[in-house]
């Protein structure tokens, strides 16, 4: 996993509450066996007519939706399936962080394994941020926990201590449980004394 | 010093951890592992690159349930990127070792249908799979839980996962349902009063006489539908009801074994006093049939209510929710859902495809036609359902009254297989998710339990099952 550095980027909002994850990438995308393309069908319903053409309205579609890092969304983003497709798309359109009120757990899981942070801020600060001009450059400190406005505000937020140390310095994690084998083992050998499990 | 006392969930929880370090989260155990071809191949795909291999192919399961077609099941799959899915899991079974009940085999079904009733799932296991609805298996008081695929690939390679505990959250239901009320309603209600996001962070335990006097299928319906509410999981304690349905299961213990196990599940019941973070009461006596008329699935009535009114909400985010999700429904505020022509009913999924979901539909039906303007689609969860089925002469009762009658599989639920609504055609679904385009794009769902959707088949507009009970 490369590290996870400190970014400036524009916003897009998508100031909508419950954005599940049949919509982030709907579920007739998900019958490939790669992780690869799916951010072309990113929002695929809200984002395309059904014979394919963009609809010229919907923020991706727009120049404000292009080369920002930041998607700036509303309240339990995230919510409804376990599909790690929904950051996989996040992040192969360019999205390095989720601005929202509360995501989904899942989602949020599912999300800092793919170095794609979820920030949660407080109502008042996120209305301030829907309220920032187009062009307003935000940045994101990991180390600090702290998003920058414009103004100077420093916003601080909470992540997970052990996402974070993975993010920052790049560990993974499956090569972190792998290191706990003995325990594992340990475990094993104890389980076989109490309850059979599987017949 | 944590309180000795204790709920269900948290004594799933201290029999499998694994190691603690401070400030990482648990490793904690993992007994049973499904699998399906959806969240797996990247997975398999990870482990192949780094060289591992499947740590206990003995405590996971594989099914193909997603992809398929529900139709004849001696025919080719047409679609070649689901033909390739569904290859790709037999391959990755077949290479790591695992037991995989595929399309050919008499075990089939949607994973949190086959899985129980083989018997693979057990009070106080940990359960997962890449699948948010695994709370399923909490009925049995398994901690049971959806998880990511990068989550799949942790749990094929080490059988555990790094967790922190959530909050704990107890749904108490007392009373008794009244006729054409079930648990889908319960769990409808739930949603309903929490809302989509009510319960995030939190294991919910449903306890209760009304939880108490449903069945083990019924008590599945309720959990299943806990992530709608945003839940992790959701448990029930295992009572008799349990063990009854449990014993002499293929894949349950037997002998000397069965009673050391019913011995230690007696133990897991949360304990007299042990305090829940959060509690919320439903009246199951009041309770009536429950309808959604929104796009997630907190956005539900009782089938008499009327749908809300977006101008009377505060919350400039709250009201655009409520306008957009009826503007996509096509629906008026402040009228009811009630009378409303449908195009399709659903009759499936996780959440109600189960024998018993058959046999109450079947009984709405039985000797009736339903009106011959809705496409009424029958899918049973299992290729033991429908053997069942079969048994039981329900497939002649669901053809005579003018279903179609289809092969096992998730279907219409999440509209991945070609079983699909076509833009602004609305179903009555006994599935558990009404999200924009679930059931096909621009597809209407409105989610109610089996009976309300086969008074709606005979009535080809939404109908209170109750006017002909
Ligand atoms: S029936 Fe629907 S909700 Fe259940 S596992 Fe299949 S797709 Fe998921």
């Amino acid at each position: 996993m490369i590290p996870f550095t400190t970014f400036q980027s524009r916003m897009v909002p998508m100031p909508l509450n419950n954005i599940d994850t049949d919509q982030i990438i709907p579920a007739r995308f998900l019958k490939t066996t790669s992780k690869e393309g799916l951010d072309k069908n990113l929002f695929c319903d809200w984002r395309y007519e059904t014979d394919g053409t963009p609809k010229p309205d919907f923020i991706l579609n727009t120049p404000r939706g292009q080369g920002a890092q930041i998607l700036l969304a509303g309240d339990n983003f995230g919510c409804g399936s376990s599909r790690e497709h929904a950051p996989w798309a996040l992040t192969q359109f360019g999205f390095r962080a989720v601005v929202s009120t509360s995501f989904a757990d899942i989602f949020k899981g599912n999300a800092l394994k793919n170095s794609l942070i979820p920030v949660v801020v407080s109502p008042d600060v996120h209305s301030k941020m829907l309220g920032l001009p187009e062009d307003a450059l935000v940045t994101l400190d990991l180390a600090a926990q702290t998003l920058a406005l414009p103004d100077g505000t420093a916003v601080e937020f909470a992540v997970d201590s052990f996402s974070k140390t993975c993010l920052l310095e790049g560990i993974d994690e499956l090569g972190w449980i792998l290191k706990q084998t003995p325990a594992i083992e340990a475990f094993e050998a104890r389980r076989v004394l109490s309850v059979n499990t599987l017949g | 010093m944590p309180s000795p006392l204790r709920t269900l969930s948290q004594k799933v929880w201290d029999a499998h951890l694994v190691r603690e370090e401070a400030g990482a989260p648990s490793l904690i155990y993992i007994d049973l592992h499904l699998v399906h071809e959806v969240t797996s191949p990247q997975a398999f795909s990870g482990l192949r690159a780094r060289g591992l291999k499947v740590r206990r192919p003995d405590l996971t399961i594989a099914t193909t349930d997603h992809s398929i077609p529900t139709s004849d099941r001696s025919l080719p799959i047409l679609d070649p990127i689901a033909a390739n899915q569904v290859a790709q899991l037999d391959k990755n079974c077949k290479e790591f070792g695992v037991p995989h009940y595929g399309v050919h085999s008499e075990h089939q079904g949607i994973v949190h249908v086959m899985g129980p009733e083989l018997g693979f799932t057990q009070p106080g296991m940990t359960v997962v799979c890449g699948d948010s609805h695994t709370a399923t298996h909490g009925a049995f008081g398994a901690l049971a839980f959806g998880i990511g695929t990068s989550e799949v690939e942790n749990v094929l390679a080490t059988q555990c996962l790094l967790q922190r505990p959530s909050k704990t959250f107890k749904v108490q239901v007392d009373g008794t349902l009244k006729p054409g009320v079930t648990a889908k309603d319960i769990i409808l209600a739930f949603c309903a009063r929490v809302g989509v996001g009510g319960a995030t962070g939190c294991v919910l335990e449903y306890a209760g006489s009304a939880i108490r006097s449903l069945s083990m299928e019924g008590r599945m319906t309720v959990c299943n539908m806990s992530i709608e509410a945003g839940a992790r999981a959701g448990l029930i304690a295992p009572d008799e009801t349990t063990f009854e349905y449990l014993k002499g299961r293929p894949f349950a213990p037997k002998g000397e074994e069965w009673d050391k196990a019913v011995a230690y599940w007696k133990t897991l019941p949360t304990d007299e006093g042990a305090v829940f973070d959060r509690t919320v009461t439903i009246d199951a006596d009041t309770l009536e049939p429950m309808i959604t008329w929104g796009t997630n699935p907190g956005m539900g009535v009782s089938i008499t209510g009327a749908v809300p009114d977006p101008s009377g909400i505060a919350d400039a985010l709250d009201r655009d929710n409520v306008e957009k999700a009826l503007a996509y429904m096509g629906l008026e505020a402040g009228k009811p859902v009630l009378g409303r022509p449908v195009d399709v009913v659903f009759i499936g999924s996780c959440t109600n495809s189960r024998i018993s979901d058959l046999r109450a539909a079947a009984a709405v039906l039985k000797g009736r036609k339903v009106d011959p303007k809705v496409r009424v689609m029958v899918v049973p969860g299992s290729m033991d359902v429908k053997r069942q089925a079969i048994a039981e002469g329900l497939p002649e009762i669901f053809r005579e009254a003018g279903c179609d009658y289809r092969e096992p599989g998730c279907s219409m639920c999440i509209a991945m297989n070609g079983d699909q609504l076509q833009p602004g055609q609305y179903s009555v679904s006994t599935s558990n998710r009404n999200f924009e385009g679930r059931q096909g794009k621009g597809g209407r769902t409105f989610l109610a339990s089996p009976l309300t959707a086969a008074a709606t088949a005979l009535a080809g507009v939404v109908a209170d099952v109750r006017s002909i009970l």
